[in-house]
């Protein structure tokens, strides 16, 4: 059990009457991504929300690599190797590609009280930076301003910026969302590269992309997850059919 | 110290607060609603007290006098909101605090310059002047008492408003949800130019009522605008209920602070050190209170959380 | 159009040209003008990068004006009438240094900015405008009953303090003075602004969330902010308390918080010259419409409002062609 990554334990949390997380234990094994599907409003950017450490469950806990972080802060946990990408992208509009990158590898270097040479000469954060922009092709575009991006372009970098990070573990909100078919497809690809370099946690509603790079899935439903197995597991499942996938799964 | 000292002022602290409270609840009707930060509410409350003074002057009637204020403050509002403030819904607050901030200074000067740099007196009227005498002794200015009265009803009628009228659940559905609201058909910027007249409107009647026992002068909302600020932050900005307890708790704590500061620092100081000492804490007092109530609850005792 | 850094250029060669004309032409009342309006850039340079930078909408930056101008006043107080100050475990001599002033000036400015900052970074948005309003607010009301240097009536130093090497009593060395120290905390400012602390500072400003998530935190990025920005004010203050050998609690005003507030709008939010053009523009207006009308607040006002309304990014937007500074 040790070896389990990521791993939350009976995660409860409560708005008002509404259980958006209903004692869930779910994990993430080494070299795997664990899909997570479900309707709208079943409570997955809640889950993610709580393994980032956004919001603190009410009770449950969550482990990280064998250590509860259920206490710690966000940034306790990207430091603690969680890599998470944004369903609506988290970066600076104002600033240029390569900035939002070098700041995920400011974050990962600690160095961050320096206050008077420019960060751009440090070759080591701008390598960094640079080499997680290629490998979501991006490098090309780094000195445009982040506002003037396509909705494609940002979601590759919020990928990029997760990486500057080199995490233990990728928690990743919607990455194909928006993205179109041939952006998807290169996503696609790309993710699956990535599951050898840290574990994946993926919450997506492209059911080809789920099923094509999924090792398991788990399908949550109004705060409950209801299944978790392989793609084949759960195509099968009749409880998943009835409640999630409908007649035309 | 006596008891009727001790009452005296906290009549006195009410009747502060109850004032502080008409213009707080403007301010925090148009924050919860338009989420408009309004740096220029203080300039309706001289307005009123300004056209007050002029009409009582021209016509001697003091009740006139007070409708007159209510309806210009109204429509300076209304004016206000439709030329400049509603271009401001959108932005952000350094933008809405530098515009009105701007605002002040264009009705200040111009104030000034209409009525000129020296202080304008409205005259309590003959019937609500002088002392009355209440259970236990105790006199007091009748028309210190009306002011509390009378900020009392206006505090209800708002209540009334609010709760139990179809424009008060437009006011509440608009706190809630814009979108909403536009699809339940009202017209929004209507909505809007009318709640920003009817917390001018307020301003303006509370300018006008203090009026009556300061000078009216240019420059008179400001401090008044800044302790408005201090009530509703400290009840949570948007909650009526909030502008209420904070108002009283500010009219209190200023007044009484005062009174009672210095004496309690001669129970461990020298006279005119505890005296010196006493008054330098006591202004600062209601600034304090805000602190300890920011750093316990930063949205205030009443207010929503962000 | 203009390039923003040719615009900075003019700027620059304005306020050396000037007064060097003013000098030449014996119109001392202009460098007394420019100096005016150097420090008062210098107390913008230092709010705006609180609120440029930081996104931190501090409506209580007159506590450090005010608290740089009182280090001068209460130093040179005690070098003037030779006495020693009393701070109950040991007593301290008055100065009339200007740099011995301007070092106590930042370091109390700062201490002060990590307790206000502290405290007032807890909350966010309008509750953080009305927090720091408030600290000034309880500055104010102690200076105006603090009977010991003045109380409401403030306190006047008789002599300008002194500075190595120069006359500070003549206009344009005391000038110089000033227009140097603009110049350096400005350069300072540039190169903050592309250090490794600014561009965390400046997306803990546009997305906390990411910061947070990269391990940066975002508060204490801004409480830092928020330190080297009062500390730069403060130093304002001292400056400003020498030019008028005069202080008083006015300086810690909410409506002079306002007004440096007003010279960053003026010139352009995050801008690095924006505060410096506001000020210059506010103290021009402020002396040429002020001797046409007594009324000239109320076209500062429109003014001011026609910025805000439909000039997104200030004067420096305006003229380099690039709107909107702030989102």
């Amino acid at each position: 059990m040790t070896d389990l990554v990521l791993e939350t334990r009976g995660i409860t949390k409560s708005f008002g009457a509404l259980k958006a997380s209903d004692s869930i234990d779910f994990d993430l094994r080494p070299g795997e991504i664990h899909a997570i599907i479900g309707p709208n409003g079943a409570g997955k950017s809640t889950l993610i929300k709580q393994i980032s450490g956004e919001l603190r469950p009410d009770a449950g806990q969550v482990f990280l690599a064998g250590t509860d972080v259920t206490q710690q802060t966000t940034r306790a946990r990207a430091r603690a190797g969680l890599g998470r990408t944004f369903q609506i992208s988290e970066l600076a509009m104002e600033d240029t590609v390569l900035q939002n990158a070098v700041l995920g590898a400011l974050g990962a270097s600690g160095s961050v009280w320096r206050f008077l040479k420019p960060v751009l000469s440090d070759a080591e954060l701008v390598t960094r930076a640079e080499e997680a922009l290629d490998r979501v092709g991006l490098l090309d575009a780094r000195n445009q301003r982040t506002a003037e991006l396509s909705h494609g372009q940002r979601r590759q970098l919020e990928v990029a910026v997760a990486l500057t990070l080199r995490p233990k573990v990728f928690v990743m909100d919607e990455p194909m969302a928006g993205l179109g078919a041939e952006g998807s497809l290169t996503m696609t690809r790309f993710l699956d590269g990535l599951r050898s370099e840290a574990p994946i946690l993926l919450v997506e509603h492209d059911m080809d992309a789920v099923f094509a790079l999924a090792d398991r899935i788990s399908v949550l439903v109004y705060g409950r997850l209801i299944a978790t197995g392989t793609v084949d597991e759960i195509r099968s499942n009749a409880e998943v059919r009835e409640a999630y996938l409908g007649e035309d799964a | 110290m006596s008891t009727v000292l001790i009452i005296e002022q906290v009549l006195n602290g009410l009747q502060f607060g109850v004032m502080l409270f008409l213009m707080a609840a403007g301010l925090t009707l148009i924050f919860g609603v338009m989420g408009l930060i309004n740096l220029a509410h203080g300039s309706f409350y001289m307005i009123g007290a300004f056209v007050a003074a002029a009409v009582a002057a021209a016509t001697g009637s003091f009740l006139l006098a007070l409708i007159a204020a209510l309806i210009a403050a109204a429509a300076a509002g209304a004016i206000v909101e439709m030329v400049v403030i509603r271009r401001l819904y959108a932005t952000d607050h350094l933008d809405q605090v530098l515009a009105t901030f701007a605002l002040i200074l264009v009705f200040s000067e111009g104030t000034r310059w209409i009525f000129g740099s020296f202080p304008l007196f409205l005259d309590i009227p003959g019937y609500l002047s002088g002392p009355v005498t209440l259970p236990g002794g105790i006199q007091y200015p009748l028309y210190r008492l009306t002011l509390i009265g009378a900020g009392l009803a206006v505090g209800l009628g708002l209540w009334a408003l609010i709760e139990r009228t179809r424009v008060g659940i437009q006011i509440r559905a608009g706190e809630n949800d814009r979108e909403m609201i536009a699809a339940l058909g009202v017209d929004i910027s209507k909505l809007y130019t009318l709640v920003f007249a009817l917390g001018a409107a307020l301003a303006g009647l509370s300018g006008a009522l203090v009026g009556a026992i300061q000078s009216v002068q240019v420059g008179m909302g400001e401090p008044v605008l800044i302790l408005a600020f201090v009530v509703i932050v400290i009840g949570g900005i948007g909650s009526i209920k909030g502008a209420f307890v904070g108002a009283l708790l500010v009219g209190l704590t200023d007044t009484l602070g005062g009174i009672f500061l210095p004496q309690l620092f001669k129970l461990f100081m020298e006279q005119s050190a505890a005296t010196n000492a006493g008054s330098a804490v006591a202004s600062m007092s209601i600034y304090i209170l805000m602190s300890i109530v920011l750093i316990w609850k930063p949205t205030g005792l009443f207010g929503a959380r962000p | 159009m203009i390039q923003e850094r040719y615009l900075n250029a003019l700027v620059l060669f304005g306020l050396i040209a000037v007064p060097l004309y003013a000098m030449a032409t014996e119109e001392l009342f202009t460098i007394t003008l420019a100096t005016r309006a150097v420090i008062l850039a210098l107390a913008a340079v230092g709010l705006n990068l609180a609120l440029g930078l930081g996104g931190l909408v501090s409506f209580g930056h007159a506590t450090f004006f005010g608290i740089g101008g009182y280090t001068m006043g209460v130093l040179a107080y005690h070098a003037q009438t030779y006495t020693a100050l009393d701070l109950g475990l040991f007593t301290i001599e008055g100065t009339k240094s200007m740099p011995i002033i301007w070092l106590v000036a930042i370091i109390l400015s700062s201490l002060v900015a990590v307790v206000i900052g502290m405290l007032s970074l807890r909350t966010s948005g309008v509750y953080f405008i009305m927090i720091t309003l408030a600290f000034g607010q309880m500055f104010f009301f102690f200076t105006i009953s603090w009977a010991a240097y003045g109380g409401e009536d403030g306190l006047s130093i008789y002599v300008r303090n002194g500075f190595p090497g120069l006359n500070t009593l003549v206009p344009i060395q005391f000038y110089g003075i000033c227009f140097v120290i603009l110049c350096a905390v400005l350069f300072l400012n540039a190169r903050l602004a592309k250090s490794p602390f600014g561009l965390a500072l400046n997306a803990a400003r546009q997305t906390p969330m990411r910061t947070q998530t990269v391990g940066l935190d975002p508060t204490r990025l801004k409480l830092v902010a928020f330190v080297i920005s009062g500390a730069i004010t403060g130093l304002a203050g001292a400056l400003f308390a020498d030019l008028n050998r005069f202080v008083s609690p006015t300086m810690f005003s909410w409506q002079f918080s306002g007004e440096i507030m007003l010279f960053i709008i003026l010139g352009g939010v995050g801008r690095l010259f924006g505060p410096v053009i506001g000020a210059v523009i506010f103290v021009t207006l402020e002396h040429f419409l002020g001797e046409i009308t007594d009324f000239w607040h109320i076209y500062l006002g429109v003014i001011l409002v026609i910025i805000v309304l439909f000039a997104r990014g200030g004067i420096v937007g305006l003229l380099s062609g690039r709107g909107g500074g702030h989102d």
